[in-house]
């Protein structure tokens, strides 16, 4: 009754349903904007040749998946042990001149044993390995890493990785006789027969250069590792694989080739790539289509606040609680229907959004980074969750202030502005980081669809578009501003009506 | 008895200004109750706190025994016209009245028997913000009326009509008092009322001075306007 009687008002004003179908159309026009003006090439060598989409991982998360790989077979149970040590290696041109290669090792450079399902990028696979600075660590499905605490500043150890049906089970020692487990993992539906053996790999050397008007840029150079394998067991039968590499080779490559050398039972490594979640660097990230929701917000917002105003600009109030004398519930279900109208614009809008933006990013060879069809979901209706509880914000706001202009500047002030300054490095980043904690801008990390990882060298600040929030989190902050404004509206109401 | 509204001892302040110093009256039905008194005597106050809009310092406001807030569907028991101006100007007319309806359970149709009875069927879905006065006050009365209410509030529901409209208006409220209805109509139009009220309350200064019938009035001071004038001297309203 109440519900039926608020949403007629609502529609029965064309500006608000005009500003609502605006909102929409804005998202879906930016979004294909973007999608229609974004490019891109890949080079191969010295050709420019079709970006190639990233491999991805069981859970279809873009990964990084190039290393040398010496393996062999291993058909049902079974194990491997050697001693790693000797990591060392090449870094091309680094600071502070960019002149020289140098010898040395990045941290995340990694050594060590692993079993996998094949020498495809992106086959599962579990390792334990000897990092750079990073100490002994476990690690699999390439988001997985878990280190070995006693050596977590080790710079050679033993390692051993047994198989037990779907069970891989990591273990460190430090002198081949007392071991230490680090952790059993389960790989689902690996076959009986895998590749067992040694990998090394080595990711970009990067450097982060903090720039004084704010923000940062990165710079990543080529590194190649070496390790040196002895006690192996079992010992002999190996095949070499440089897994994701392509032909071409450097200069410098050429010289110095990555692949393996054995002599006297000792195997020594040489590997460049990573085993890793993809970032940003590799694709576009899917939420990027959708950065036309920033400018959607506006006239969903100036219409949420109307909704609330309006009723008292026009002394409207009287008549309404003349109808309904029931503050309470009145106030609730104009909140119910301001969210319940922006969530349809809001899905309607994503949708339209998504399929054809993605459509047209795929039309221009443009990689859309892969991520968990889970993720893309929850991207794209977490946004949609987002514009609504946007709406409801603003109502509340907008009958707390019974103003529309504060309502409708504090409403964009705390929700569309603190993201905007952060991720543009407007902000200092510790602001930025808190601003996105504190106010209800925080919602926006239900778009984030690369999780931050601590295991990756490439930089994940706020700036690189990480939220500090987990994404269900952060809209919760909205969630819970909207309940605080409408809450307040509805006390205020209550307390001496219009 | 339902459509006996019952005022008593009503007192309101707003700051140091008393708007109600003990309101008390009877409005019963079958004819309509001129509600009159000097501005800021107190009647708009009176008619907000019989539909739970101010909250009275002391005293009760009852329709048929029970407060407003008590009722299920109000406008099925009470119709108030208050505000003709409380409108959205975007709105039409008849969305206007169309969401008053679903609060109340009511039919669309009703609508537009509603829209007929005042005479706005064929502007009923022009903006309302475009409405004159006059329309303005055909709307609330249709407001007022969709509800089919035993009880009517009019708050000088005279303002802003052509001679037409009142003829008209005149003619409806007596209708309405007629079907047996408790009908308050709150005026500053004398000879309206004498034609048409069959009892009348006069105000002054948050209480009322007298109630009678009118032509008891009018058979003591000659008219209803000479017995307002001479009831309500030295009751100036504002204060």
């Amino acid at each position: 009754m109440i519900l039926r009687a608020e949403w007629i008002k609502f529609r029965t004003v064309p500006t608000w349903t005009a500003g609502l179908a605006a909102a929409a159309l804005l998202v879906v026009a930016l979004g294909c904007l973007f999608a229609s003006g974004s490019q891109m090439s890949c080079m191969e060598g010295t050709r420019e040749v079709k970006c190639p989409a990233p491999p991805t991982n069981a859970d279809g998360v873009a990964v990084e998946d190039k290393f040398t790989f010496v393996h062999r077979a291993l058909t049902g149970d079974g194990s491997i042990t050697a001693r790693v040590g000797e990591l060392d290696g090449t870094i091309t041109y680094p600071p502070p001149n960019h002149d020289q290669i140098v010898s040395g090792i990045v941290p995340w450079s990694k050594a060590g044993l692993m079993v996998k399902d094949g020498t495809n990028q992106g086959a599962d696979y579990a390792a334990v390995l000897l990092t750079g600075a990073h100490g002994v660590r476990m690690q699999h499905g390439f988001t997985h890493d878990q280190v070995a605490p006693d050596f977590a500043s080790a710079r050679a150890a033993w390692l051993r990785l047994t198989r037990a049906g779907e069970q891989i089970t990591g273990f460190v020692s430090a002198d081949g006789t007392t071991w230490q487990k680090i952790d059993t993992v389960r790989l689902k539906g690996l076959p009986a027969t895998v590749r067992i053996g040694l990998f090394v790999t080595s990711p970009s050397g990067v450097t982060v250069n903090e720039q004084s008007q704010g923000g940062h840029t990165v710079q990543a150079r080529f590194t190649q590792s070496t390790a040196r394998f002895s006690q192996v067991t079992p010992a002999g039968g190996w095949t070499g694989t440089l897994v994701g590499h392509s032909d071409y080779r450097t200069g410098w490559q050429k010289t110095h080739p990555p692949g393996h050398t054995e002599s006297g039972g000792v195997l020594t490594v040489a590997g460049a790539g990573d085993i890793a979640p993809q970032t940003h660097a590799e694709g576009l990230p899917v939420e990027r289509v959708l950065t036309g929701v920033f400018a959607g917000l506006v006239p969903l917002i100036v219409v949420a606040v109307l909704c609330g105003t309006a009723e008292f600009r026009r002394r409207m109030i009287g008549t309404t609680l003349v109808a309904m004398p029931y503050p309470g519930r009145v106030s609730a279900a104009k909140a119910a229907v301001v969210g319940a109208a922006s969530l349809v614009a809001g899905l309607a809008a994503v949708a339209v959004t998504l399929s054809v933006g993605l459509r047209m990013l795929g039309a221009n060879d443009v990689i859309v980074l892969p991520v968990p069809w889970t993720t893309t979901l929850r991207i794209a209706v977490g946004t949609a969750l987002l514009l609504a509880l946007a709406g409801v914000f603003a109502y509340g706001m907008g009958s707390l202030l019974r103003r529309a202009v504060p309502a409708v500047v504090a409403v964009t002030a705390l929700l569309v502005a603190p993201p905007i300054l952060a991720v543009t490095s407007v902000l200092p980043p510790g602001l930025g980081v808190w601003l996105l904690r504190l106010t209800p801008g925080a919602a926006f990390a239900i778009q984030q669809g690369v999780p931050a990882y601590p295991q990756l060298s490439a930089p994940q600040t706020v700036f690189d578009g990480y939220f500090p929030l987990a994404p269900w989190a952060g809209l919760g902050v909205l969630g819970l501003y909207a309940l605080v404004a409408v809450a307040a509206a509805t006390w205020r109401l209550r307390r001496g009506a219009a | 008895m339902t459509a006996t509204i019952e005022v008593n001892g009503l007192r309101k302040r707003f700051g140091p200004a008393v708007a109600l110093d003990g309101m008390t009256f009877v409005v019963r039905p079958g004819h309509v109750t001129g509600f009159v008194g000097p501005n800021g005597a107190g009647k708009s106050t009176t008619l907000r706190m019989i539909v739970g809009l101010d909250r009275p310092d002391a005293g009760t406001a009852t329709i048929g025994g029970r407060h407003y807030a008590e009722l299920t569907r109000p406008m099925r028991h009470v119709g108030a016209l208050l505000d003709p101006h409380a409108l959205h100007p975007a709105r039409t007319g008849r969305n206007h009245l169309m969401w008053l309806a679903a609060s109340q359970d009511l039919p669309g149709s009703r609508v537009d028997e509603v829209l007929a009875l005042t005479g706005l069927a064929d502007v009923g879905r022009r903006a309302a913000g475009g409405y004159s006065l006059g329309m303005r006050q055909r709307l609330g009365v249709a407001a007022a009326l969709l509800g089919d209410p035993p009880v009517l509030l009019l708050d000088e529901p005279f303002n802003g009509l052509d001679p037409a409209g009142i003829v008209w208006m005149r003619d409806l409220l007596r209708e309405l008092a007629a079907e047996d209805r408790s009908v308050l109509v709150s005026s500053h139009l004398m000879s309206e009322l004498q034609d048409m009220a069959g009892h009348v309350v006069v105000v002054g200064q948050g209480r009322v001075i007298a109630a009678a019938d009118v032509n008891d009035l009018v058979g003591e001071y000659a008219s209803l306007e000479t017995a307002y004038l001479e009831l309500t001297a030295g009751a100036g309203g504002i204060r």
